[in-house]
């Protein structure tokens, strides 16, 4: 009966675990930690010389479904999902129709319930249609079971109306995830504006369009005195902005994603949409500031921003292209790459801001080996190499920024509420 | 030097050498237009097709006169609509283009990167007529080789470029060109018209047209577009002309062997007087009758290049 995981180097956050130990999993939980368990079981797991950590918990997903099931599907994400170590995911809202009251909430609850393989929480719209004009019923999403708001992919523009969406959310226990973009500013950009801008000669966002709207945003919640995220944060600027607010004591929690910590605006040079993306990658210098942002724990949360699109919107002139990376395959082992095998993290950090702290800024019970919690785990081998290719992802879409890239970290096994879900080669 | 490359997409990418090499290649040829019969049997069974989905006259018939020279046969393909919505996407047409087996597409595009874009998706040769802002690597080969035939040299000559640069893709081009040929090259504009981190590429900045003017011993005028849909274009053309416009007696300031170039058509009385543009030190009509050889130059090349692969 269960499952033994044997010999794994455990790492376990919130148990300040890291140590050679066994896990014993039954029933969906989590049943023993400890070292040289003996006890008959269905399925030895050998985990020596591999890391044993909690699934990821990536709060920054694009399922695309309902609506763009050209690009990827609650099946097909999910997926994906577990072949990256991914066992929960926060689908973001801004699909065909948006999920934006609870007839949409429902419909992709039944999707869900049909097709998910990995756990898939729902994030709802914090404005009707995304359109900023009108607030969503947040306390009945809250009611069927939303957990999170987000225009993400816009901005709210109107600075009242987000002031009352955050009140309301703090009211209901949502979290309000901000997509923090002056458009005013960004304009038509579609790369970092700076000399790869000028050499390319297309037009520039600006990192002003990005920080000023954060400091905006974390202004506002300080206002309604409620907590807010940011996404996808990109540059210097508003790595010092979210360490002010938080020094400040305001609740304010901040992501980044893997390409902001691992490629630079250079990248962009030969036209390859598979760099577009929004906010734009930025230059070495923001690059480093990310890091270090990481290293302080500024920036607690590691997320994909898994955006996929199909080749017919990415393959044209670049002006025209669809912005966005595919993600959840590969961010796990770029952050192995980037920051475990350079030493900027520690694994029990890594595995923080992968698993922990999205988990507790959402109030998940995920992220965690504790005895009795649900048995989401993966087992991973930390140094095997491995080359990223448009054949091997089980993503509908092939719009990685990691094509053709070296990289280490191989998820062998994972375990999602008790079960082998996915096995790797 | 050998030339290797099956494509020409801009001047970014190219060593002083392969420069040079299209230059001397251009100064050869440019005896076939002098002759009684303009015509050599380089391109003879060649296939050159003009792709040109932004209306050009000039570019697009030097295109197709220095095609002719070289014995290709031309087609033209204009086409009006170059959103991805309407009709057929850019490398559609391209591999429609490329299966009528013909050799080297010359393409212009309102898209920075288009050509690229191309090059990446067919084995036939691109060879970029202008893209969006990006480049337009063909004007700057014959303004290039004008300087070099008035000046007599180009490594040491100091060159300003005055006029819309955050939008040009002849200034681009020309920046890239020119400093890797040793010339120095200044740039002038209104502060709203220089785009970032211009000084990167190795050029100076200057705000004022006398001090670009100075030492100059040769400047390029750019047109400028008011007329475009460009909230961050120049406001006022009164007040461009007044502040930024070449006229004699703004010339008279500079050095007494100055020459004036322009990549057409031109605006008199924008960016130009009309008693500059058609003086003694105006080149612009060098400019196009050397447009002819350099895109023979490049239009041999590139075929060139195709044939010693196979």
């Amino acid at each position: 009966m269960g499952i033994l995981i044997k010999q794994g180097r455990v790492i376990d956050p919130v148990n300040n675990i890291d140590d050679i130990l066994d896990i014993l999993v039954r029933d969906s939980k989590i049943a023993r930690v400890a070292k040289g368990i003996r006890i008959d079981v269905d399925r030895v797991i050998d985990a020596a010389g591999k890391i044993v950590m909690p699934g990821i918990v990536d709060m920054h997903v694009h399922l695309r479904e309902p609506g763009r099931e050209d690009k990827e599907t609650v099946a097909s994400g999910t997926q994906a999902a577990l072949k990256g170590g991914v066992t929960s995911v926060l689908a973001m809202p801004n699909t065909e129709p948006v999920i934006d009251c609870v007839k949409n909430v429902r419909l992709l609850k039944q999707i869900i319930k049909k097709d998910a393989r990995a756990n898939v929480f729902i994030c709802a719209a914090i404005t009707k249609g995304r359109q900023g004009q009108e607030i969503t019923e947040i306390a009945r999403l809250k009611r069927e079971g939303v957990i999170a708001i987000s225009d993400d992919g816009s901005s709210v523009e109107r600075e009242e109306l987000l002031l009352r969406a955050l009140k309301e959310a703090k009211r209901c226990g949502v979290l309000v995830i901000c997509h923090s973009e002056d458009r005013a500013l960004s304009g038509k950009g579609v790369v970092n504006l700076g000399i790869v801008s000028t050499r390319m000669g297309l037009r520039g966002i600006s990192k002003e369009s990005e920080y000023r709207r954060v400091e905006r945003d974390i202004q506002l919640a300080q206002k309604a005195s409620a907590r807010i995220h940011i996404a996808h944060v990109s540059c210097a600027e508003s790595v010092k902005i979210v360490k002010k607010a938080r020094d400040k004591g305001v609740q304010v929690t901040a992501e980044t994603a893997p390409h902001y910590f691992s490629l630079t605006e250079d990248e962009v040079v030969g036209y390859d949409t598979n760099f577009k993306v929004n906010p734009p990658l930025r230059n070495r210098a923001d690059l480093e500031a990310i890091r270090e942002g990481l290293r302080e724990d500024i920036i607690e949360v590691i997320a994909s921003d898994h955006a996929p699109h199909t080749e017919n919107e990415k393959d044209i002139e670049f002006e025209h292209a669809a912005f966005g990376i595919t993600g959840l395959e590969t961010e796990l082992a770029v952050s192995i790459t980037e920051l475990i095998n350079t030493k900027i993290l520690s694994w029990m950090e890594l595995v923080r801001k992968l698993t922990t702290n999205p988990s507790r800024i959402l109030e998940l019970d995920k992220g965690t080996l504790s005895v009795g919690k649900d048995a989401d785990i993966i087992v991973v081998d930390p140094t095997r190499p491995w080359r990223v290719s448009k054949e091997g992802f089980l993503s509908k879409s092939k719009n990685s920024a990691f094509l053709g890239r070296e990289l280490y970290g191989v998820v062998e096994h994972v375990i999602c509420a008790g079960k082998i879900v996915f096995q790797g080669q | 030097m050998l030339w290797k490359r099956k494509d020409l997409l801009g001047l970014e990418e190219l060593s002083r050498e392969e420069i040079e090499l299209i230059l001397d290649t251009a100064e050869s040829f440019k005896d076939v237009s002098r002759r009684a019969i303009k015509k050599v049997p380089a391109l003879r069974g060649k296939t050159v097709v003009n792709l040109f989905y932004e209306p050009s006259t000039r570019t697009r018939v030097s295109f197709e006169i220095a095609a002719k020279r070289l014995s290709a046969d031309v087609i033209n393909i204009m086409s009006e609509t170059s959103s991805v919505r309407k009709g057929e996407t850019l490398i559609d047409t391209g591999s429609n283009i490329q299966a009528l087996k013909t050799d080297i597409i010359v393409v212009r595009h309102n898209c920075s990167g288009a050509a690229a874009i191309l090059a990446r998706h067919l084995d036939i040769s691109v060879i970029n007529a202008g893209d969006g802002w990006h480049e337009h690597p063909t004007q700057a080969l014959l303004d290039i080789l004008t300087l070099k035939e008035r000046l007599g040299r180009l490594e040491g000559v100091s060159v300003a470029i005055v006029g819309d640069i955050a939008h040009s893709r002849v200034a681009r081009s020309n920046i890239w060109g020119l400093t890797k040929l040793g010339v120095r090259v200044t740039v002038c504009a209104p502060k709203m018209l220089i785009p970032a981190g211009i000084e990167d590429l190795g050029v100076r900045v200057t705000h004022n047209l006398e001090d670009a003017l100075k030492d100059a011993d040769a400047v390029n005028v750019l047109r400028m577009q008011f007329e475009r849909d460009e909230k961050n274009a120049f406001p006022n053309q009164i007040e461009y002309f007044k502040n930024f416009g070449i006229t004699k007696e703004r010339l008279a300031r500079a050095k007494r062997s100055i020459i004036v170039m322009h990549p057409g058509p031109l605006n008199r009385g924008v960016e130009i007087s009309s008693e500059v543009a058609d003086g003694a030190s105006s080149v612009i009509l060098e400019q196009v009758t050397n447009g002819i050889a350099a895109r023979m130059a490049v239009l041999f090349l590139v075929s060139q290049a195709q044939d010693n692969k196979e």
